[in-house]
């Protein structure tokens, strides 16, 4: 009998560079249409874990596979949102532009063949068609990152990488892009790693949480690792973990969770 | 304004600073334009007016990616650099377009493996630059020869391309061209969107190197035609006039192309008519595409270049 390969498998993973090392011991096996969301403070591996399995950094010790097979650049397997960021509206980029190179820009030559209909599917699926013709530097923040997702998702990859996509988005928009993609792993199966600094836009779909800390790390269902006494020991000094009207609020160890969350309290 | 256009049209003209006198002022019009002898004249330029169109194709496209890359700074770097290649090689009694490309690989290579952020990039041209300028100047001060050839290689002169040197200008031009359209796809993607671009494998760094090494050889090629202080008006301006009417990655390139082709030819068939240097009517004629592009572009912009259509709503609400 043939167990189905999981989108993203860690056994025994460690992350160093030189003699510091990053994390050790990693375990986790993260299956299909899994939400997983990754804390931690700045400087933890949020984002060389995001280059280990993009194939950019290759690992210290351990075992990465995605399907099964080991980490590729390139991997069609895998899709990538990065955070937001500001474009030149002279960029002469549009919507369907970008959804396009996601799908071919890896390939040398001009680019013939017609992606139009696949384009316009995945700009369907998020909302954005009525935008698929606007420079993309025109487009607002939440509407970006809406394009990207199609992006993303063109190679209809078994697992989605969110790199802090919700940073420099209003509250509202927050709540509009993680919505979609969870409505978007519900409906095609698509496992996710959501890197982010900031847990309650994310938390009514976490299935699980790995929390990265200078002193180890932790993998559970929120309600496990979001616990004072876990993340005391993971930071080895005392945080506290407030729960208030459905919001986690950690105090200490992190000064930036504070700082987002009174942020994100309008 | 008559002394300015005056002053420019006789230095770049390379005659001496003290032939100043009121008999030129009285005929710096028929010196900008006199079309008589107009026929005989365009079958001496034949080879320039090839060169012109080949140069518009190239620098039409290679600016479409320095729009997309930022890097207008490093062209007018690169050009002087350039400048100071085709100085040493004048000095030397060697090709001139040999010195040119050598002084414009070298500095487009520097640029390309030390600059990699954009704030790092622009301080190394600024160190650059007024080595090159300066390197160049000194060549040039100490060539005996001819004073209008020292200043063809700043301001553009009309016949610098010959029968023997259009033969290299052409194979230069088709290694760009081709170079261009075998990285067109992963080039745009990692210009544009490059963090993604690295997330799908694109080999982001190698085709910024990549790319730099044609731009050096694109500005090489335009340095002989307008010299190396006027690159930037066939490598940015058509470009930059192209971006602001059209957003589309087919059409940007073919503006852009006929846009740098009608400067470069516009301002060779103009500069027939007059016997200052060519690079004040391409810098002109590429200015004024600029401007009525600007126009339009801002035109379009107000009636809503970003307007949605109707479906907005519609999908917003099913997804929300």
């Amino acid at each position: 009998m043939s167990v189905p390969a999981a989108p993203l498998e860690l056994e025994g993973a460690r992350l160093a560079y030189g003699p510091r090392v990053v994390w050790s011991d990693v375990d986790l096996t993260v299956r299909p249409g899994e939400f997983l969301t990754v804390l931690g403070p700045n400087g933890s591996g949020k984002t060389s874990l995001l280059r280990a399995i993009l194939g950019l950094t290759p690992l210290s010790a351990g075992r990465l596979s995605i399907m099964g097979a080991p980490p590729r650049r390139g991997s069609r397997a895998v899709g990538y949102i990065p955070q937001q960021r500001l474009i030149d509206p002279a960029t002469p980029v549009r919507a369907r532009d970008l959804v396009r190179l996601g799908l071919d820009g890896d390939r040398w030559g001009l680019g013939g063949g017609s992606t139009r209909a696949r384009v316009d599917a995945l700009l369907a699926a998020v909302g954005a068609s009525a935008y698929a013709d606007v420079p993309l530097g025109m487009l607002s923040g939440g509407e970006q990152q809406r394009v990207r997702i199609a992006q993303a998702l063109g190679t209809e990859p078994a697992l989605l990488l969110c790199d802090e996509p919700l940073l420099s988005l209003d509250l509202r928009h927050q709540h509009e892009v993680t919505a979609l993609i969870h409505a978007m792993r519900r409906e095609r199966g698509t496992a996710v790693v959501f890197v982010t600094h900031e847990i309650n836009p994310v938390l009514p779909y976490t299935d699980r949480v790995l929390y990265l800390a200078p002193a180890g790390h932790a993998i559970g269902v929120p309600d496990e690792v979001l616990t004072s006494s876990q993340l005391s020991a993971l930071y080895g000094t005392p945080v506290d973990v407030l729960r208030s009207q459905g919001r986690v609020v950690i105090v200490g160890g992190d000064d930036e969770h504070v700082h987002h969350v009174e942020e994100a309290d309008e | 304004m008559s002394t300015a256009v005056l002053s420019v049209s006789a230095l770049a003209a390379g005659l001496p600073a003290g032939v100043l006198p009121a008999e030129v002022a009285d005929d710096w019009w028929t010196r900008i334009f006199d079309f008589s002898d107009y026929g005989s004249l365009i079958a001496l330029v034949q080879n320039s007016l090839i060169a012109g169109v080949v140069l518009g194709l190239v620098g039409g496209l290679v600016g479409v990616f320095v729009m997309q890359r930022d890097l207008a700074f490093a062209v007018h770097g690169i050009s002087e650099l350039s400048f100071a290649g085709a100085a040493a090689a004048l000095l030397l009694s060697i090709d001139v377009m040999l010195g040119a490309v050598l002084g414009s690989v070298v500095a487009a290579v520097v640029i390309g493996l030390l600059g990699t952020r954009a704030r790092d990039r622009n301080s190394i041209i600024g160190v650059l630059m007024p080595f090159g300028l300066g390197l160049g100047v000194l060549f040039l001060a100490l060539y005996p020869g001819r004073a209008a050839n020292k200043f063809g290689l700043l301001t553009g002169q009309i016949v610098a391309v010959d029968s023997t040197r259009l033969s290299l200008f052409l194979v230069i031009a088709a290694v760009i061209v081709a170079g261009l359209v075998v990285i067109w796809r992963p080039l745009t993607f990692a210009s544009v969107d490059p963090d993604v671009a690295a997330a799908r494998g694109v080999p982001t760094r190698a085709l910024g190197i990549g790319f730099m090494l044609l731009l050096g050889l694109a500005v090489a090629l335009a340095v002989q035609v307008v010299g190396a202080l006027l690159v930037l008006s066939l490598l940015i301006t058509p470009a930059a006039a192209a971006t602001r009417v059209s957003a589309s990655p087919v059409v940007v390139p073919l503006l852009s192309v006929a846009f740098a082709v009608t400067s470069a030819v516009g301002g060779i068939l103009l500069a027939l008519g007059g016997s200052v240097p060519i690079s004040p009517y391409v810098t002109t004629v590429s200015f004024v595409i600029y401007v009525v592009c600007r126009i339009v572009g801002n035109a379009r912009t107000r009636r809503g270049w970003a307007r949605r259509v109707a479906v907005a709503s519609a999908a917003e609400a099913s997804t929300a």
